[in-house]
């Protein structure tokens, strides 16, 4: 009896070489990505490592000796705190009011059929497809012109109004795939309006209007543009780093961009384990 | 007491059914109300200052007389003449850097979304992960990584890819580099979006029709993640024809930007007039190469 393999004449050997071209051609894109990924991270790493390092002179390009005195004594570098103290206070506040504002305009986009719909997503989309130096040079104009002095007001201002427009795009896309059935089962059972959104409709969409939110406060903590026109004598966290990047960037602010960079990410991975978690669990169930 | 309480409850109930009955009777009513406070901000401080600097554009004077509204046509010719050097270079710029984070990052987010598996996620927070990091730093940080001293000009110069006195910094080659590295999670995210959505099935079918897997990437794959491309384009071009940041720490005043002129004019030089007339023109190219843009992918796909 022969099997199959041996009734089969015998395959020429591929070559070392050939091989070894296969083993590439097949872990190339791979391979690749892996080098990808490394230059998207590389820039990250020289933050985080540069934060431990204790510069010789004022500058701190070149890696002199491995301290943790930087991270210890983070605010010792005098307005870095009060920088930050702004920075966090402007996205907080800014964030709230623009998820409620974006959220309402999400809402009435998705779920109301009115005439001016076209123009109203038009108005939203708008912000975002303006260069960040025209929005914050026309809201400029607009504070001189009304002789209206600019600070934590008009940081505020302005925050809120490019946030608006990412909120209504995250809201509303989560609320497209809505079911409205839920709603509507909630008022047969007799609920009114109000605590139909209450019960019903707020905690089926309280994942996209958290999303929405923390994408806000990412992106008004990460602002300068907008804020560099409009922030007056105020200092948010990234108008200290470009005055300090005019001299020299001190290992603090090093140690407070890797610190908002550690905690956005832990927060990023845990939701990422979760959302598996409930993945693989609803898969169970089905 | 007790027929008081029993009033006011039907009292309450009476209100409340009342202000339902008042959103029923006026249905378009509800979507005003939801709409009017989130769009009266856009319009208040977005709109209205747009107003304010197409005044702007058009006034007069210095900042010593200060400034009249004449309507001085001028001011947009002078912005043109004047600094059509950073114009071009902000399009090229950002033009070159837009080709460049597609080129980048098409292969990587291909691998993530067809040899990802379960772990596509945590890949795709690799991608994300540079926004975590403040704009500026990681620009001052690749300030850091191209430095005459750092260890890449000194490979580049031992390998004599550059002369002993070689740079990285300050060249034309740092400040494309680091709008591209700045924007590319930008053209990233949409292309793994449309990458992913890619039904498998569609590739086996072109597979058993006979089509190589390069046949089958270039007539399935990469048309079906077009959507991707056209949306990356826009999000990365746009702002990266704005910017500044990125001329002014990597790059000299030989790679300065349009963003640069506008900032400095706008609250170093405090010449409004001519910093509107140029965030008009900067505006109205953008503008102008988006409408070619779509004549060249097809209105359909720019609107999604």
């Amino acid at each position: 009896m022969t099997t199959a393999a041996e009734a089969l004449p015998a395959r020429p050997q591929p070559s070392a070489a050939a091989r070894a071209w296969a083993f590439v051609r097949r872990h190339a894109l791979g391979f690749y990505s892996v080098l990808a990924l490394t230059y998207l991270m590389l820039p990250i790493a020289v933050v985080i490592l540069f934060s431990l390092n204790q510069p010789a002179g004022r500058f701190n390009y070149t890696w002199e000796k491995f301290t943790f005195d930087n991270w210890t004594n983070w605010d010792a570098v005098p307005g870095i705190r009060d920088a930050v103290i702004l920075s966090l206070e402007i996205a907080l506040l800014s964030t709230i009011v623009a998820t409620v504002l974006g959220t309402l305009v999400a809402l009435a986009l998705v779920r109301h059929r009115f005439r001016a719909r076209g123009s109203t997503n038009l108005l939203v989309f708008l912000p975002m497809a303006t260069p960040e130096i025209v929005l914050g040079a026309s809201l400029l104009t607009l504070f001189l012109q009304v002789r209206f002095a600019t600070g934590f007001t008009t940081i505020f201002i302005a925050h809120v109004m490019f946030i608006i427009s990412y909120v209504v795009v995250t809201v509303k896309a989560r609320l497209v795939g809505f079911d409205r059935h839920l709603e509507e089962a909630a008022m047969d059972l007799g609920a009114n309006e109000w605590v139909t959104f209450y019960k019903v409709t707020l905690p089926l969409i309280a994942p996209a209007i958290l999303s929405a939110a923390l994408l806000g406060f990412a992106i008004s903590i990460d602002d300068f543009v907008i804020t560099y026109f409009n922030a007056g004598s105020e200092t948010t966290f990234p108008l200290f780093v470009w005055g300090a990047a005019r001299v020299a960037v001190p290992p603090q602010v090093n140690v407070v961009a890797s610190a908002i960079f550690l905690i956005a990410i832990t927060a990023m991975v845990i939701n990422v384990i979760i959302q598996s978690r409930r993945g693989r669990q609803a898969k169970g169930i089905a | 007491m007790i027929a008081g309480q029993k009033q006011a409850r039907i009292a309450w109930r009476g209100t409340s059914r009342g202000s339902v009955t008042l959103i029923h009777r006026h249905r378009w009513l509800a979507p005003l109300l939801l709409l009017a406070p989130g769009l009266a901000w856009l319009a208040v401080f977005f709109l209205v200052p747009l107003g304010f600097l197409g005044y702007q554009s058009l006034e007069s004077g210095s900042f010593e007389t200060g400034y009249s509204f004449t309507w001085e046509f001028s001011n947009f010719w002078d912005a043109i003449t004047g600094y059509d050097e950073q114009l071009i270079r902000s399009f090229l710029y950002a033009g070159i850097a837009t080709v460049a984070t597609l080129l980048i990052s098409y292969p990587l987010v291909y691998w993530i979304a067809f040899h990802g598996g379960r772990w596509k996620n945590l890949l795709l927070l690799f991608i994300v992960a540079p926004f975590f990091v403040t704009y500026l730093i990681r620009t001052l940080a690749w300030q850091n990584i191209l430095a005459d001293e750092g260890p890449v000009v000194g490979f580049l110069r031992n390998i004599h890819v550059l002369d002993a006195d070689g740079r990285l910094l300050a060249t034309t080659l740092a400040v494309v580099a680091g709008i591209t590295y700045n924007f590319l999670p930008f053209m990233a995210l949409p292309v793994y979006v449309s990458l992913e959505q890619i039904d498998a099935r569609l590739l086996e079918a072109a597979q058993d029709l006979y089509a190589s897997k390069t046949k089958a990437f270039l007539r399935v794959t990469l048309p079906l993640s077009a959507p991707g491309i056209v949306a990356g384009t826009l999000l990365t071009f746009i702002p990266a024809a704005g910017d500044f940041i990125n001329a002014q720490l990597l790059g000299t005043p030989n790679q300065y930007m349009i963003g640069n002129v506008i900032q400095s004019k706008y609250l170093e030089l405090i010449d409004y007039p001519a910093a509107a007339s140029l965030s008009f023109v900067l505006m109205a190219l953008i503008m102008i190469s988006l409408l070619v843009y779509a004549r060249v992918v097809g209105t359909e796909r720019l609107t999604g």
